[in-house]
C-alpha cells in the first residue's frame, strides 16, 4: 500500500532533477571553483535535500499545518502557558519592511525608529512591573531566568560576597528555575511548601544565614494562587541579605493590579509570548525580557538602550557589566508585536485583560469542582489546578486520559503533571480573550469527560481516535531513537 | 471597548454571580493592600488599530536602508516567497510546543525535517529542534563537551571566532568551574601549530570557526586526529550557507557541528530572530541539549512524531540539569526547513556558489582597482577582511553618504582589533553594478 501524500516527509517527495527555485544568473564572471579555493576546503559528500517543485512544498507544508492544533482554531488551556489570541495586527506590523530590513551592526543613527521602540517597549514594561530599567535581549523565559541569576551573581560579587551561593526555589517551581540557578553556578535549595500550596514562612527561615544569595518565586504562584504573605517573605530575605527574584510567567493574572517591584522583587523576567501576546510558534521564538531594580542596573548585559536628548543608542559603557548573553539584542520582531499589543490595549487594557482573565479561571473553577477535585479551594487568579486523583483511584482515569478525551472534543488539553506538587495534575488557564460560550462549551465537555469516567472508562482509554494520530509510544522513540530521515 | 476581551457587561455580571463574588474587585480580594497597586499604569490608554499602525508605520520610517555590504553573522539573502506564506499559517505560528503529540504532528514532524537537513548539511548523525542562536549555540556545544567528558574543565576556543561568540561563552561560564583558553591567529586563521602547544588532558573541546570572524577559511587537516588523540572534542561553528560547496564539518571530522540559520530563509530583523543549529555525532544523542524529535508509532502503528529524550531535561533533573533550554526557535526553524526544501539540493549549490563568485568579484576590484590588500591572503567564501589605510569608520561614513553599508569595522564588535579593518560581505543579492559603484565610493572615500 503506498502512503497517503499527507502522511509523507519532504524528503519523500523528493524526484531526481525537480527544482523548486531559481537561481538568479550570475552577473559577474564566473570562475572555475578551482581558482577560488583550494581542493581541501571543497565539499566532498552530497546532500539528500529534498529535489521538490515549488508546489510540493506548499502542498506539503499545508498539510503538515492541517494536522496541527493552534489558538485560531480554538480554546487552548494550557495552563502557565497563557495561550491567549495573538493579534493579527502583531503580524502586520511586524513585517513592515523598515524593521524586517535593519541589519544589526548598520549604523545607529540610521535605525532610530527601532531603537526608540526598544526603549519605550523597556520603559513601559518597567511601568507594568514597577521595576527601573532592563534587557530586552533573552530569548525565552529560561534565558531571562539564567540573565536573571547572572543579576545575583554579579551583584554579589561586586559586595565581596562571593559566599552567597545560595538559591531558594519552592517545590511548586518551574523546571527551568533550579535548572536555570544551578547553569548560573548557584546551589539550589528546594523548599517545601505549606499544606496550601504557599511558601511557609517557617521553612524559609531555616535558610537564611550569610550564604543565601536569594529566592526564585512567581506571584501568583504555579497553583494560579496568590502568595499573600510575599511582603514578609521579601523583608526576610532582604534582611538576610538577599535579593528576590520574580518569575513572570504568572504575569497576566495581575496588569494594573499590583506589580513585582511593589513586592518587593529586586529581579523580574517577563515572558513576551505570553502575557503581550506575541504568538508561540510552535514552540518559539519567543522573548524573556528582564526588568531590573536601580541598584541591579550597573551589571545590565551589554548593550542596553539610551536615549540621549532625541538620540537613541545602544549604550556599551557598562563597567560591571554581567557580560553579553545573546549574539546581538534578542528576538526582535518579537519585541515589535509585543510593543503593539501594549499600545493597543493601553494602561486601561492591560488591566482589563487581567481582570478579566481572573474572572474567567474562577468561573471555570466553580462550575467544574464538584465534578474534579480542587486541592486548593479559593478565590484563584489566573490559572488553577485540579487533580486527578480520585478519579484515577475509582476509575482508572488518569490526567493523560482526562487531556485525551479533550483531543478526541476537538480542543487542547490543559498541562498535565505540572506543578509536582499536586498529584496527576490539570492545569487550567482559560486566559482572558475566550468567551462565555467557548468556557461553557469547554465546561460541557469536561463534564461529559467525568461521565465517561464514571459510565464507560473503556472508551476515554481509547481516545483520542479522530485526531490525525491516536496516542503515540513515547516509550519507543525514547529507547529506539529515531531522530531523523535516512534513506532507505 | 477591547477588540480581544470579549465578555458582555451582562455576562460580566452573570459568571460573578456564578463565582458568587459581588464585583470584580472580590476575585483580587486576596492581593493585600499595602503591596495593591492603586493608581492607572502611566501610560496611554488604548488605542485604534488605525492610531496603532500609524505609530508603528512612522518608527519603521524612521530606519534607513541602504545597499548592503553587512555581514559578521547577519546577512541579507533571498527569501522566497514561499517561506512567509507557509510560516504564515495560523496552525503553525498560533501553537505551542508540541506537548500533546495527537494534534501537533505538524509541528513536530517540520522539526524532524529540521533536524535531517541539519545533519545532511554538516554530515553529522544527530540534531536537535534548534537552539536560540549561533553564539548561545557555541556556549550549549561547549558545555555539552565539559559534561561528556567529565574530568576536562578546559575549553580551547580560536582567536578567529566571532568576538560576541566570546563574550557570549565568558557570560555562560565565567561563574563555573570551567576555563576558556584562547588559541591564537596566524596570518588571519587559527595557529594549529599552538593547538599543539595547549592540548593537555585538561581540555575538553576546541571551539572554532570556519569561514572565520574574518571571514576566511580555516584549514583543520589533522586537527581532529589530534584532538581525538587526546579525548577531545571538536567543534566547529560554520556559516550554513557555505556548505552548499564547502567542506562540512562532520566532513572535517568534527564531534558537534553549530551555527545560525538566519541565511536560510529569515529576515535579518536587527538580529533576531534567528536560529542556533547544533547537530553531533551518534555517541552524543543523548546529551545534546534543548528539544529533540524522534519518530514512533501510534496505537494503530502508524508513523508518528513526539518530543523525546526528555530524560535529559530540566523538568525532571531540575537543579542537576546541565542546560536549562527548554523551547526552540520552532517558527524560525520551519523557516529554514521551507527554505531548504524549496532551493533544494541543487539550488543550495548553485546559490552557495554565487555568493562565493560575487564575493571574490569585488575582492579582485578592491585589490586590483583601489590596490588594497585583504588582511591575509587567505581563501574566503562570502565575506572578507580588507586593510585600509585608515579607520574603517571614516570610510563606512563616507560611504554611507553615496547610499552604501560598506561593511563592519572589526574594532566595533572588539575595541582590541586594529581600526583598518574592514569586514565586508557579499551576499548572492548583489548586483555588479552595486558592487562597482562600491568600488567607486571607496575610491572617493580613500581621497
Amino acid at each position: 500500500m503506498s502512503m497517503e501524500l499527507q502522511d509523507k516527509l519532504i524528503f519523500e517527495r523528493s524526484r531526481t532533477g525537480r527544482r523548486g527555485f531559481r537561481t538568479p544568473d550570475a552577473d559577474v564572471p564566473v570562475r572555475p571553483m578551482a581558482d577560488l579555493v583550494n581542493s581541501v576546503f571543497l565539499r566532498e559528500g552530497e546532500t539528500l535535500l529534498p529535489e521538490v517543485s515549488e508546489v510540493d512544498v506548499v502542498r506539503h507544508y499545508t498539510l503538515l499545518s492541517r494536522k496541527n492544533y493552534c489558538v485560531d482554531m480554538g480554546f487552548y488551556p494550557l495552563g502557565s502557558c497563557t495561550m491567549k489570541y495573538n493579534p493579527k495586527i502583531n503580524e502586520a506590523v511586524s513585517s513592515l519592511e523598515g524593521f524586517t530590513q535593519l541589519h544589526p551592526l548598520q549604523p545607529q543613527h540610521t535605525a532610530q525608529g527601532m531603537l526608540e521602540l526598544m526603549y519605550d517597549l523597556t520603559d513601559k514594561l518597567c511601568e507594568v512591573t514597577g521595576m527601573d530599567w532592563g534587557t530586552l535581549q533573552p530569548f525565552a523565559g529560561a534565558h531571562g531566568e539564567f540573565t536573571g541569576m547572572k543579576f545575583f551573581r554579579s551583584y554579589f560579587d561586586k559586595r565581596n560576597e562571593a559566599n552567597r551561593t545560595k538559591i531558594l526555589v519552592p517545590d511548586s517551581a518551574h523546571g527551568t528555575n533550579p535548572a536555570s540557578a544551578n547553569i548560573a553556578g548557584f546551589d539550589v535549595v528546594e523548599i517545601k511548601s505549606d499544606h496550601n500550596g504557599f511558601v511557609s514562612l517557617e521553612e524559609l527561615k531555616k535558610h537564611l544565614d550569610e550564604n543565601l544569595a536569594g529566592i526564585m518565586l512567581t506571584n501568583p504562584n504555579t497553583l494560579g494562587l496568590f502568595e499573600r504573605e510575599i511582603g514578609e517573605v521579601a523583608d526576610l530575605v532582604h534582611e538576610a541579605g538577599g535579593l528576590l527574584y520574580y518569575d513572570g510567567a504568572n504575569l497576566n493574572a495581575i496588569m494594573g493590579k499590583c506589580r513585582p517591584g511593589d513586592m518587593g522583587f529586586d529581579v523580574v523576567h517577563l515572558n513576551l509570548h505570553k502575557t503581550f501576546s506575541t504568538p508561540h510558534g510552535g514552540g518559539g521564538p519567543g522573548s524573556g525580557a528582564v526588568m531590573v531594580k536601580s541598584k541591579l542596573e550597573p551589571f545590565l548585559p551589554v548593550p542596553t538602550v539610551r536615549r540621549k536628548d532625541e538620540t537613541y543608542f545602544l549604550d556599551y559603557d557598562i563597567p560591571d557589566t554581567m557580560g553579553r548573553i545573546s549574539g546581538f539584542y534578542g528576538n526582535i520582531a518579537v519585541l515589535v508585536r509585543a510593543y503593539t499589543y501594549i499600545l493597543t490595549m493601553g494602561s486601561d487594557g492591560l488591566q482589563k485583560a487581567s481582570e478579566m482573565a481572573v474572572l474567567n479561571a474562577n468561573y471555570v473553577k466553580e462550575k467544574l469542582k464538584h465534578r474534579y477535585h480542587l486541592p486548593f479551594e479559593q478565590i484563584c487568579k489566573h490559572e488553577f489546578v485540579f487533580s486527578a486523583d480520585e478519579m484515577k483511584e475509582k476509575y482508572g482515569i488518569s490526567a493523560t486520559d482526562v487531556a485525551k478525551g479533550l483531543l478526541e472534543y476537538g480542543l487542547h488539553a490543559p498541562t498535565i503533571y505540572f506543578p509536582l506538587i499536586v498529584h496527576e495534575a490539570l492545569m487550567i488557564e482559560p486566559t482572558e480573550t475566550e468567551s462565555k460560550e467557548t468556557l461553557d462549551h469547554f465546561i460541557e465537555i469536561m463534564e461529559g469527560i467525568a461521565d465517561l469516567a464514571e459510565n464507560n472508562p473503556e472508551k476515554l482509554h481509547e481516545f483520542p481516535l479522530s485526531t490525525p494520530v491516536r496516542r503515540v509510544d513515547q516509550v519507543l522513540a525514547a529507547k529506539y531513537p529515531v531522530l531523523r530521515w535516512k534513506k532507505e | 471597548m477591547f477588540a480581544y476581551l470579549p465578555q458582555t457587561d451582562s455576562e460580566l455580571k452573570e459568571m460573578l454571580a456564578d463565582i458568587g463574588a459581588a464585583g470584580i474587585d472580590d476575585l483580587f480580594a486576596d492581593i493585600p493592600d499595602k503591596i495593591r497597586f492603586k493608581g492607572r499604569l502611566d501610560f496611554e490608554t488604548g488605542k485604534s488599530e488605525l492610531d496603532v499602525f500609524r505609530r508603528l508605520h512612522g518608527l519603521a520610517a524612521r530606519n534607513e536602508a541602504a545597499v548592503s555590504f553587512l555581514g559578521a553573522g547577519s546577512y541579507d539573502h533571498i527569501i522566497p516567497s514561499v517561506v512567509g506564506a507557509l510560516i504564515g499559517r495560523t496552525e503553525f505560528y498560533t501553537s505551542y510546543t508540541p506537548y500533546q503529540p495527537e494534534i501537533s504532528q505538524g509541528v513536530l514532524q517540520a522539526i524532524f525535517e529540521f533536524q535531517t537537513l541539519m545533519c545532511e548539511l554538516t554530515s553529522l548523525d544527530v540534531s536537535n529542534a534548534s537552539l536560540y542562536d549561533g553564539h548561545t549555540a557555541a556556549s550549549e556545544a561547549c558545555a555539552l563537551a565539559v559534561n561528556s567528558t567529565r574530568k576536562a574543565d578546559t575549553i580551547l576556543y580560536s582567536h578567529t571566532i566571532h568576538p560576541n561568540t566570546k563574550q557570549v561563552l565568558s557570560t555562560y561560564f565565567n561563574d563555573l568551574p570551567v576555563k576558556l583558553i584562547e588559541v591564537p591567529e596566524k596570518n588571519g586563521v587559527m595557529d594549529v601549530k599552538a593547538v599543539k602547544e595547549l592540548i593537555d588532558s585538561q581540555v575538553a573541546a576546541l571551539l572554532v570557526q570556519s569561514p572565520n570572524f574574518y571571514g576566511f577559511l580555516e584549514d583543520y587537516t589533522g586537527v581532529a586526529d589530534l584532538l581525538h588523540g587526546n579525548k577531545s572534542l571538536f567543534i566547529i561553528s560554520s556559516n550554513p550557507m557555505s556548505l552548499g560547496v564547502l567542506k562540512s564539518q562532520g566532513e572535517w571530522k568534527a564531534d558537534i557541528a553549530i551555527g545560525d540559520t538566519q541565511p536560510f530563509g529569515l529576515s535579518q530583523y536587527y538580529g533576531g530572530p534567528s536560529v542556533g543549529y547544533i547537530a553531533a555525532t551518534e555517541k552524543l544523542l543523548r546529551k545534546i541539549p534543548g528539544r529533540i524529535v524522534g519518530q514512533t508509532k501510534d496505537e494503530d502503528g502508524k508513523r508518528a512524531f513526539v518530543l523525546t529524550l526528555q530524560a535529559r531535561e530540566q523538568h525532571i533533573k531540575r537543579e542537576r540539569a546541565t542546560s536549562n533550554i527548554c523551547s526552540n526557535q520552532a517558527l524560525a526553524a520551519l523557516a529554514s526547513t521551507v527554505y531548504l526544501s524549496t532551493v533544494g539540493k541543487e539550488g543550495l549549490k548553485e546559490i552557495s556558489s554565487l555568493n562565493m563568485q560575487k564575493a571574490h568579484y569585488l575582492s579582485g576590484l578592491v585589490k586590483d582597482e583601489l590596490k588594497l590588500p585583504l588582511y591575509a591572503d587567505q581563501p574566503f567564501f562570502n565575506e572578507f577582511t580588507i586593510q585600509l589605510p585608515g579607520p574603517a569608520r571614516d570610510i563606512c561614513e563616507k560611504m554611507e553618504a553615496d547610499g552604501i553599508f560598506a561593511g563592519v569595522p572589526l574594532n566595533m564588535l572588539d575595541s582590541g582589533y586594529p581600526e583598518n579593518l574592514l569586514l565586508t560581505a557579499v551576499t548572492e543579492k548583489r548586483t555588479k553594478e552595486e558592487m562597482d559603484r562600491f568600488v567607486e565610493s571607496m575610491k572617493g572615500a580613500l581621497k
